[in-house]
């Protein structure tokens, strides 16, 4: 119909500021559903990290400390647990299996985790799904070392490759272990976890590059080779930490108490689901502040196309004396704006769902790599179509403040145009 | 017309009262009064825009004055073309859709302007008819057209669809004499055509002789400001 083509020309003619204001709809709504894939995203990957793990015992501390350090690498442990308390708690009947951890040191901002052998069958994630290797294997010999997907692809390394640990769990470390290196054994599939950020060695290497170290620094005089660290008992003297895992889950708050309540040593023991819920709802806040700023914006960019409907009005004007000239009813000039308002909305919500899809393609693999955030790729929510659709609406209400206005004025105005 | 008083609202009220006025069919007629005695109110009462307080407006067998808002907007697109004093186009609608624009809002008329081989057959002839080359009719923005050019494509507008009347509010004033005289002729020559009435506001009294009756305005109708009344 002519009077739809005659809305959109219109629109045409005023194609800069009908552009930027598609354009300030367009990010608004692109920072509106961004936030909520990143949240979710993050939230996903999160709980995504480990699975099949029904407790984690560490030294006495807080809760989120605790999940943190062990599971997502982030901070460091409080204290220590002795080996003899490690063996105390693998004597438990109800307990399945433990896997110990021993972190502390680093490779080139890698960290570095000492563990058994068994960690590669009994560490899940992603709804039970173990961990895989693209080449190699386990650590057969003392100095091997298993590497993650990241750390494979970041630092070049292949099978056999020779490298270096450093002491402490910094990005750049004067400190080397460069008396006994490690050979590269085996490099394990991508996870989107920390998993592929990590350098894994047995417990008992940790052990053999510390023989010859005290209180942090190494002691020349007492230099060992690395052949003859191969000859010492190298049980360790204390690990960081132990994922376990119970013959029944509903063990594990009994199980849980009597570890809290280990008398020789204080320990904490923690439900990684459990404690994970303690995060979000940490963490809720922020994001529900989060939301209302992109909500808050998206307003913003409502309350700008009106504005810029309202000022183009009086010199529009002459447009509605024609339009009611020709018979058009106020109701027809009525729904004209409206219209206008809500077809920019409507472009403002494409374009921005666009550039945020896009963004996403783009952006992923380096969000990935660098936050070892994996952010899904996937078709907006039914929830989010709803608020899509709610911002649609919300733009055809907000033209009517405008029309309303144009409405009166041509009422007024009648055949003459005061310009 | 009988009987109309009609008030601009507001701080500086305008009354203008009307007791009795005809035009007949085919007439046309050339309103003359000086600026401010009210002719632009006079021709919004006429068109149906402006609603009269009281008295009665007869146009072709029907009171507009009674009818409501939406109806007298409908009696308008079906009845009138209107001729503005300047600005007559859409300036980012094409010449052609410009001319065509009434016809969305008044089936009669787009079914007569059917009648004569379709809407844009009937605009291109009355585009050609005064004199806008064809050129300018296919491809031109009204935009980019002379003022002398926009006036005749906005008679062309006024005169798609043969509506019975035809109100013109100074559309010569912003046109130099040899225009003047070169547009009234186009105007006159297709208003004939299609039978109308034409009612055209001027100040300019030397266009007198070219049509059928002349008045002023201050004889037909009575303007009073707000304190003095």
């Amino acid at each position: 119909m002519i009077i739809v083509r005659l809305a959109l020309q219109s629109l045409a003619n005023r194609w800069l500021t009908a552009c930027l204001t598609i354009l300030s709809i367009a990010l608004s709504v692109m920072l509106l559903l961004g936030v909520e894939k990143v949240r979710t995203g993050a939230r996903q990957s999160f709980a995504n990290t480990i699975s099949g793990t029904d407790l984690i015992v560490g030294a006495r501390s807080g809760n989120l400390n605790l999940l943190l350090y062990s599971v997502f690498r982030i901070g460091n442990a409080t204290n220590n647990i002795t080996w003899k308390t490690y063996q105390d708690i693998k004597q438990h009947p109800d307990i399945a299996w433990i896997v110990p951890i021993s972190l502390g040191d680093s490779h080139r901002g890698f960290r570095v985790m000492g563990t058994v052998p068994e960690y590669f069958t009994h560490y899940h994630y992603r709804r039970g799904q173990p961990l895989a290797f693209s080449a190699g294997a386990p650590f057969s010999d003392l100095f091997d070392a298993v590497i993650g997907a990241d750390v494979a692809a970041q630092l070049g390394y292949r099978l056999g490759d020779r490298i270096v640990v450093a002491h402490g769990a910094g990005a750049v470390s004067f400190l080397e272990h460069d008396d006994k290196p490690f050979r590269v054994s085996g490099i394990l599939a991508k996870t989107g976890t920390p998993v592929d950020r990590t350098v894994h060695v047995s417990l008992e290497a940790i052990e053999a590059i510390h023989v010859d170290w005290q209180s942090g620094a190494r002691d020349p005089t007492k230099a060992v080779s690395a052949d003859d660290v191969r000859r010492m008992d190298l049980t360790p003297k204390a690990i960081t930490a132990a994922f376990v895992g119970l013959k029944s889950r509903l063990a594990a708050f009994r199980v849980q108490r009597e570890i809290n309540n280990y008398r020789q040593e204080p320990l904490s023991a923690i439900l990684p689901g459990a404690t994970l819920q303690e995060l979000w709802g940490l963490v809720g806040t922020a994001e529900t502040a989060l939301s209302a700023v992109s909500g808050m914006v998206v307003i913003t960019a409502l309350l700008g196309m009106v504005t810029m409907i309202l000022t183009t009005l009086n010199e529009r004007r002459r447009e509605m004396a024609i339009l009611r000239s020709v018979g058009a009813r106020p109701s027809t000039i009525l729904s004209l704006l409206v219209v206008e308002a809500g077809v920019l909305t409507l472009l403002g919500v494409l374009v921005g769902t666009l550039l945020l899809y896009g963004a996403l393609i783009g952006l992923q693999p380096y969000i990935d790599r660098t936050y070892g955030l994996h952010i899904a790729v996937d078709a907006p929510s039914v929830d989010q179509l709803k608020i899509l659709g709610g911002i649609v609406a919300a733009g055809f209400f907000a033209g009517l403040l405008p029309a309303l206005r144009a409405y009166r004025l041509s009422l007024a105005d009648g055949m003459t145009v005061r310009t | 017309m009988g009987g109309v008083r009609f008030t601009w609202p507001g701080r500086n009220p305008f009354t203008l009262a009307i007791d009795g006025f005809s035009l007949g069919q085919g007439e046309r007629l050339l309103l003359i009064g000086p600026s401010g005695s009210g002719k632009s109110t006079f021709l919004s009462l006429l068109a149906g825009i402006a609603k009269p307080d009281a008295g009665k407006i007869e146009v072709l067998g029907t009171d507009i004055a009674r009818l409501d808002g939406a109806a007298r907007d409908r009696f308008r697109a079906e009845h009138y073309g209107i001729i503005f004093q300047m600005f007559n186009l859409l300036p980012y609608a094409s010449v052609i859709d410009n001319v065509l624009l009434p016809l969305s809002f008044s089936p009669s008329r787009k079914k007569r302007a059917d009648a004569r081989g379709g809407g844009r057959a009937e605009a291109s002839r009355l585009l050609a008819n005064l004199g806008i080359e064809s050129s300018l009719i296919e491809s031109g923005a009204a935009a980019i057209l002379s003022v002398g050019q926009q006036q005749r494509v906005a008679a062309a507008r006024a005169l798609i669809g043969s509506p019975e009347i035809v109100i013109a509010d100074e559309p010569t004033s912003s046109l130099d004499r040899n225009r003047q005289q070169a547009f009234l002729d186009l105007l006159f020559a297709e208003v004939d055509a299609a039978g109308a009435a034409l009612v055209m506001v001027s100040h300019d009294e030397s266009l007198a002789g070219r049509f059928s009756r002349v008045a002023d305005l201050a004889e037909i109708a009575q303007a009073s400001r707000g304190g003095r009344s």
